[in-house]
């Protein structure tokens, strides 16, 4: 089983550093090095380094290249100067989430659209065929050529620092550069973005790079508390801080309005697919809205379970777990709105037994901001 | 995988239970926590239900999943370990210790031979890891 299952070029550096391997959307990756709890911690109080190689990355080129993005996302990148990181849905024309991307912008006739691993073939066909409209447009799947490792924690700048002249402070959130010597790697993107909820960066480079790239990272962070880190951190950690999975929170039923997106769809950017399936939801209102829970009764909500409102199903748990930095178990869930304001008690059907959850706000976690020099 | 306790016998879905008379404690193995991760929740049994063998008696959910637990020979339950409600986490600490999960009196000790000895279940560990 686990023999057919792709490999990222980390997968012998995993092995080495003890990563418990499971299958991840069909690809061979860590879901712990120690415990999730640790690493869990290593991330929200040092840092953490996580290969997040099986993501996709596809490259827009040409003069049409900017038109081809905006028809295709939710977001505007009217004003996306390069150097600039945009998180945007991509939508059906039903308005439901084919993918979930970050799209750099490296030049103005050059974009990299970052996306889920379960989706490269799809969202590389979807961006093809809307490239029939823009003649000016070249979609390439580059998701085989280029490694990526997240260096994620409050500590991250400080590690980055010893590897790289590049000015690491100045580069500022949602920000990246080109071409970066990091402990003697080439990295194509650096950027400072990440799916934790903490400061950090992600770093791009050749395939055949990252195991010395991962290298560099471990020895330079090791003393400053730097620790391999699993997807099973990660799923944490992006709960803690409110973030959509796809296929868990976002999928091709649920649209980004529903999903409490509504600050990455520009419904006055112009045309887009999806745009007025989501302009009629927004004029008529959502009927599902995602929410935060938190347990009141022992237990813990997965992902599937039911939302009841007494006795009646309303709506459904999308993701939940333990939350280390909480200690208590959380959620996210889809309700209908009027049941998605934080104090209102549902159930949550636990094999069975209706265990209570109240709704909270989200995001779970948010870090302080520290004060820049 | 070393160091499961010699005198408990133990079933393939990986729970031990430690014979005293006709009591017999029940845990979780090393291997399971092992594999589990951190334990987040235990749904412990009603004190007084009558469990077969095989039963599921609760689950225990790590960060990870949630895993049923199975009965490994049938009888009453008498006690709880109720320290781990709050410290769930015993189970990793001291999987066939601080960490057991209830106490029942045997229906039928009969069936405590179709559970393993230490040596089987330690040769059976052992082909689960090799199969990955």
């Amino acid at each position: 089983m686990m023999g057919d299952l792709k490999k990222t070029p980390l997968y012998e550096i995993h092995l080495k550093y003890g990563g418990r391997i499971i299958d991840f959307a069909g690809w061979a990756l860590p879901v712990q090095f120690t415990s999730i709890i640790q690493e869990h911690r290593a991330v929200r109080t040092a840092a953490g380094l996580f290969d997040v190689s099986d993501m996709g990355e596809i490259e827009v080129t040409g003069p049409d290249a900017r038109s081809l993005l905006q028809r295709a996302l939710t977001a505007d990148l009217a004003r996306a100067v390069p150097g600039r990181v945009v998180y945007s849905p991509m939508c059906n024309h039903q308005g439901g989430v084919v993918d979930d991307v970050l799209v750099y912008c490296l030049a103005d006739d050059r974009f990299l659209a970052v996306v889920n691993a379960a989706n490269i073939e799809k969202d590389y066909r979807w961006l093809a065929d809307l490239a029939g409209e823009f003649p000016a447009a070249h979609v390439r799947n580059l998701s085989d050529d280029i490694g990526e490792l997240a260096l994620q924690g409050p500590r991250s700048a400080e590690i980055l620092r010893r590897l790289t002249e590049a000015n690491v402070d100045a580069l500022g959130y949602y920000r990246a550069v080109e071409n970066v010597d990091v402990g003697g790697v080439g990295c194509s993107i650096v950027s400072r973005t990440g799916y934790t909820g903490e400061d950090g960066f992600e770093l791009y480079c050749r395939s055949a790079d990252a195991p010395a790239l991962w290298e560099a990272l471990m020895s330079a962070g090791k003393e400053l508390g730097l620790v391999p880190a699993g997807l099973g951190c990660r799923d944490t950690l992006r709960l803690e801080a409110g973030m959509p999975l796809y296929g868990q929170e976002l999928d091709d039923r649920r649209t980004p309005l529903e999903a409490g997106l509504d600050r990455f769809v520009a419904l006055d950017k112009g045309p887009f697919v999806g745009r007025e399936a989501l302009a009629r939801q927004r004029a008529e209102g959502i009927r599902l809205a995602l929410a935060g829970l938190e347990m009141v009764d022992r237990g813990v909500p997965r992902t599937g379970y039911a939302l009841l409102s007494g006795a009646s199903e309303v709506g459904y748990v999308t993701s939940g777990s333990y939350a280390p930095t909480l200690d208590r178990h959380i959620g996210m869930g889809y309700l209908p709105p009027e049941l998605a304001r934080p104090g209102t008690e549902v159930g949550v059907n636990i094999r069975e037994r209706v265990a209570k959850a109240v709704v909270v706000e989200l995001p779970f976690y948010r870090r302080k901001k520290e004060v820049k020099p | 995988m070393n160091g499961f306790p010699s005198g408990y016998r133990y079933t393939k879905s990986h729970e031990w239970i430690a014979v005293e008379g006709k009591t017999g404690k029940v845990g979780l193995t090393g291997y399971a926590q092992d594999q589990l991760g951190d334990i987040t929740f235990v749904e412990l049994p009603q004190v007084g239900r009558q469990l077969k063998q095989g039963e599921v008696f609760g689950v225990v959910e790590s960060v990870k999943a949630a895993s049923d637990c199975y009965a490994p020979v049938g009888g009453r339950v008498t006690a709880v370990n109720g320290r781990l409600e709050t410290e769930p986490d015993l189970i990793n600490r001291d999987p066939h210790g601080e960490g057991w999960i209830f106490q029942l009196e045997i229906t039928n000790a009969a069936e405590l031979d179709s559970l393993m000895d230490v040596e089987t279940y330690t040769r059976y560990v052992a082909e689960q890891g090799e199969k990955g």
